[in-house]
């Protein structure tokens, strides 16, 4: 993460189709919100037990939006704005109001990876929250770890037809996340 | 889950990436525009002397004028569209003005100042503002579905300019119809018109561009 001008080149790589670039980036990323969380959960004394849930959430909105990211700017300050986005709407959520800067902790950006302390809690409320079918395949393809093949041939669903739920249910989460916690 | 169990889903998920923001943009534009286009072909139907006003001066320069209108309202909408806003868009508005300013000047040299107001009023005030938001509706319904997929840092603001692209792109149907091409009427009604689009988009910008 030390240096910026790798995660923008992951991000082209993966645009160019580069599944195993995505998965580093998005790991890399994972890690730099897990410490900007963190801090701002601490600043704003919100127990810490929301973190992976924000990292999730972040992930997941980072993912959907992947496509309004303009490739001949740096790809940081994109990613920082999202991030900035959507802990300020969770904290919001929580009634918390005050101004959130996470400009504060970008240099965090250089902080050595931070591990994964738990699951997050209301991720695993939402995906059951979701139409059987979008669940299975998340599951099947997050938690079981099978290809998009492997679980088209246990659902006796096209590979196609799964990418399309995948999708479909990924979107949900997002929706969900926003909506269903007070 | 776990966050690493997560990524395995979006990873596959990656190749399902969209069409570009600003190619969707174009189709939500031209799909928009073939609706109030329709509208305007059953309802108002272009102006009788349309082939000898493309050799009139004010007529050909209302044409320019709305399409740099477009261009601009095209740009700022863009850019609304992404989680860091730009400035550079503003540069767009720049033709726009310059336009405006020199039409302008050139009506009020040619015209003597007690036909004016005559220019101004115009025969179809009421006309344009009412066509303008008609012709806008189609085109700013579509542009905020597009816009949904965006990530914009202002909900509100992007639903704006959305607004300000219907209504341009609802004025360069609405300018064959219009006998008015005095720049003072077009300045000021064809402006007066959008308000209500921009202000429209906005509010719904802010429901419905939530992320």
């Amino acid at each position: 993460m030390s240096d910026p001008e790798d995660l923008s080149a992951l991000m082209r790589a993966a645009r160019k189709g580069d599944d195993e670039a995505y998965r580093r980036l998005l790991l890399l990323v994972a890690s730099w919100l897990r410490s900007v969380a963190s801090r701002g959960l601490a600043a704003a004394g919100r127990p810490h037990a929301d973190c992976e849930d924000i990292v999730q959430e972040t992930l997941l909105a980072m993912h959907l939006k992947r496509d309004t990211w303009d490739e001949r700017q740096p790809l940081q300050p994109w990613l920082r704005a999202i991030a900035r986005h959507k802990l300020v709407d969770h904290l919001r959520r929580r009634g918390f109001t005050d101004h959130v800067d996470i400009d504060d902790h970008a240099d965090t950006l250089a902080a050595p990876p931070t591990a994964e302390a738990g699951s997050a809690l209301d991720a695993r409320q939402i995906l059951a929250g979701l139409p059987e079918r979008q669940r299975r395949i998340v599951e099947g393809i997050s938690i079981e770890g099978q290809s998009a093949r492997d679980v088209g041939i246990r659902m006796g669903m096209s590979e196609g037809a799964v990418r399309v739920t995948l999708h479909r249910a990924l979107r949900a989460l997002a929706v969900a996340y926003r909506k269903d916690r007070t | 889950m776990k966050t690493e169990q997560l990524v395995a889903s979006l990873v596959v998920d990656r190749a399902g990436s969209a069409r570009p923001l600003g190619r969707a943009m174009g189709w939500a534009v031209l799909g928009g525009a073939a609706v109030s286009l329709v509208i305007f072909a059953v309802e108002y139907g272009p102006r009788v002397d349309l082939m000898p006003a493309f050799a009139t001066w004010r007529f050909d320069f209302k044409l320019v004028l709305v399409l740099a209108a477009l261009a601009a309202a095209a740009a700022a909408c863009l850019a609304m569209a992404r989680p860091v806003s730009t400035a550079r868009w503003r540069w767009t508005v720049l033709p726009v003005l310059l336009i405006a300013a020199s039409t302008l000047a050139a009506e009020l040299t040619i015209v003597p100042a007690g036909y004016w107001q005559a220019h101004l009023v115009g025969s179809n005030a009421l006309d344009c503002l009412t066509a303008i938001p008609l012709f806008a509706l189609a085109p700013l319904a579509a542009l905020l579905l597009a816009m949904r997929r965006a990530a914009p840092a202002s909900p509100a603001r992007a639903g704006a300019a959305c607004g300000a692209l219907a209504s341009a792109a609802a004025a360069v149907i609405y300018a064959f119809h219009c006998f008015d091409d005095s720049p003072l009427f077009v300045l000021t009604w064809y402006s007066l018109a959008a308000m209500p689009v921009i202000l429209l988009g906005a509010l719904l910008g802010r429901r419905l561009l939530r992320w």
